[in-house]
């Protein structure tokens, strides 16, 4: 598994607000790349229209390409339903469906989408589970809600919920940053073996994480506020942390801006 | 440096006064309180009232096994004896009938205004037209229905059309709290159910509807509580009948509002206040015994943590 993401001149409005402007990049499958900027730069926008999730949002457009290795996702025809099955996304707050057990949980893709052997079901369960490198601490409680595990816990959950429907790319919108710090080693940790098997997009606010955890590293910007956001620069992570090209760049990861 | 607050030593390592309240502050406090208490006492007055009164004139007849498998067939006001089940079955089955069209027509109503038809033009109109429903007195929705039923179709009197014009009047409640139920559902979880692939009308039904469904079970208790006191619908659609009448469809059917009210002319006879007391009791022990069922149902199904 795992693709490779082409976007080519890519703009999001909301509405007549434009809120992200002329986006070209390469995510490379089986690696990590990191997004960062500042609060507001359309980094997270951007990440929802690699699965058309900002379709959510009534007024939300996109212009452009985003092509999966060679399926454009914008197509005529394609539907958002199919891209979100090849494309997971977890979320900044964990957010594991309440009135299912953490089994249920796991499995409810699966279940959703129409697979009812049990056998299989289990199998996924367990697979998944081992992932998100949660089994150990579930594997006697598999029957018990979801909801009543601890917010890092729920993370990898939702984690563990994500690659059960074996999607090609991982899309994470900032998912450490309702997490202790522990609960955060265990997360990247685990980001660090899902590029074995995954295409994963990570958006962070926290550089050292994005310093850590991820190969390649996008820096958006926004000129000011209400204008659109860009893509300053992207680059190898060991680059953008030691020898960015642009001065913006610079400025926001020596803390001197944002 | 520029000081932010003028006089103030920058570190005198004095104990700061944190007692706190001020006579004045303390006597709003107080009087906060005692103006609440007394609130809550004052609405607790006449329901306590009520219920002890129903309770102590009421529980006797209901003692008698003949009270839940009689009719009242053949009983005049002057005489004792006889039950409530006639007027029992006919509130359950009209208030079933009428639940079972009102509550799928609600619920699929507030799912499509929450999840379709957010802001727009339709969606805003159908819920103005709501909130006005929700006004509409029970009288006015009888003889609406009284004009389709009779006057138009030129059909009889029966138990259907009581159920017809009281889904009018639990249809606005049950739509209106859920949608409530249904607004509270965090979009987060219908975007984790998105994002794992699943279509829109999935996700409302597997994942939307679940998370609401002690909300919505609380809101179906309370349209059927309202309609199954209701009276003026019986005295218009459907004459009383002391007799067992289990067909909504042919006849007079007894109920207990109306059966209340067939009594209630002759409360100076002891039979017939017995009997308008029991049957209030056995009204309000009947939305009990819903209420105590739905709640099961609900927590069996509701969200689970721990």
């Amino acid at each position: 598994m795992a693709k490779r993401i082409e976007v080519s001149g890519l703009n999001v409005y909301y509405g007549d607000f434009k809120a992200v402007e002329d986006v070209s990049m390469t995510v490379e499958p089986r690696s990590v790349t990191a997004f960062i900027g500042p609060s507001g730069c359309g980094k997270s926008t951007f990440l929802r229209t690699l699965n058309r999730m900002h379709e959510v949002i009534p007024g939300a457009r996109v212009e452009g390409k985003v092509m999966l290795d060679q399926q454009d996702l914008y197509a005529s025809g394609v539907d958002p339903v199919a891209v979100r099955r090849v494309v997971g996304m977890v979320f900044q707050r964990p957010n594991p469906f309440p009135t299912m057990s953490i089994f249920d949980n796991v499995a409810s893709g699966l279940k959703l989408n129409g697979v009812k052997d049990r056998k299989k079901l289990t199998e996924v369960v367990e697979r998944s589970l081992h992932g998100a490198n949660l089994w150990n601490e579930v594997k006697d409680r598999l029957d018990k809600p979801g909801a009543g595990l601890s917010g890092g816990q729920q993370q990898r959950l939702c984690i563990a919920r994500a690659i059960a429907v074996e999607p090609e790319v991982i899309l994470m919108d900032e998912p450490c940053s309702a997490l202790d710090p522990i609960s955060t080693l265990a997360i990247e940790d685990l980001i660090e073996k899902l590029k074995d098997q995954f295409t994963v997009v990570i958006v962070t606010h926290n550089m050292q994480q994005a310093a850590r955890v991820s190969d390649q590293t996008a820096f958006f910007n926004l000129a000011a506020t209400g204008k659109p956001g860009r893509l300053i620069e992207m680059a190898p992570t060991k680059q953008i942390f030691s020898n960015p090209t642009e001065k913006a760049t610079e400025d926001y990861i020596t803390g001197r801006f944002g | 440096m520029t000081a932010i607050t003028e006089n103030k030593p920058a570190y005198d390592g004095q104990a700061l006064d944190l007692t706190g309240k001020s006579g004045a502050r303390a006597f709003k406090n107080t009087l906060a309180t005692v103006l609440i208490v007394l609130a809550f006492l004052i609405a607790m007055i006449p329901l306590l009232w009520i219920l002890g009164t129903v309770i102590s004139k009421g529980y006797h007849l209901l003692l008698n096994a003949d009270w839940w498998s009689q009719s009242q067939r053949g009983i005049t006001v002057r005489r004792q004896g006889g039950g409530a089940y006639h007027a029992i079955m006919g509130t359950l089955i009209m208030s079933l009938i009428t639940a079972l069209i009102a509550v799928p027509i609600a619920v699929l109503g507030a799912v499509y205004l929450v999840e379709y038809g957010k802001g727009t033009r339709a969606a805003r109109v159908v819920s103005f037209m709501i909130d006005i429903l929700t006004g509409v007195p029970s009288i006015v929705a009888a003889l609406f229905i009284y004009a389709v039923w009779i006057t138009i179709f030129g059909f009889n009197r029966v138990g259907f059309a009581v159920s017809l014009s009281l889904v009018l009047l639990m249809l606005p409640v049950v739509l209106r709290s859920t949608e409530e139920m249904l607004k509270l559902v965090p979009d987060e979880l219908r975007e984790a159910s998105y994002a794992l692939g699943v279509p829109k009308w999935k996700t409302i039904m597997k994942v939307v509807v679940p998370t609401a469904f002690g909300g919505i079970v609380t809101g179906v208790m309370l349209g059927l509580a309202r309609v199954m006191g209701e009276t003026a619908p019986l005295l218009i659609l459907v004459g009383y009948s002391k007799n067992i009448n289990l067909n909504p469809f042919n006849g007079f059917m007894g109920a207990l509002p109306t059966m209340i009210n067939q009594d209630r002319t002759e409360l100076a006879l002891q039979p017939a206040a017995d009997r308008v007391w029991a049957a209030a009791l056995t009204l309000i022990l009947l939305v009990l015994v819903l209420n105590v069922l739905a709640r099961l149902v609900a927590r069996f199904s509701a969200i689970k943590s721990k």
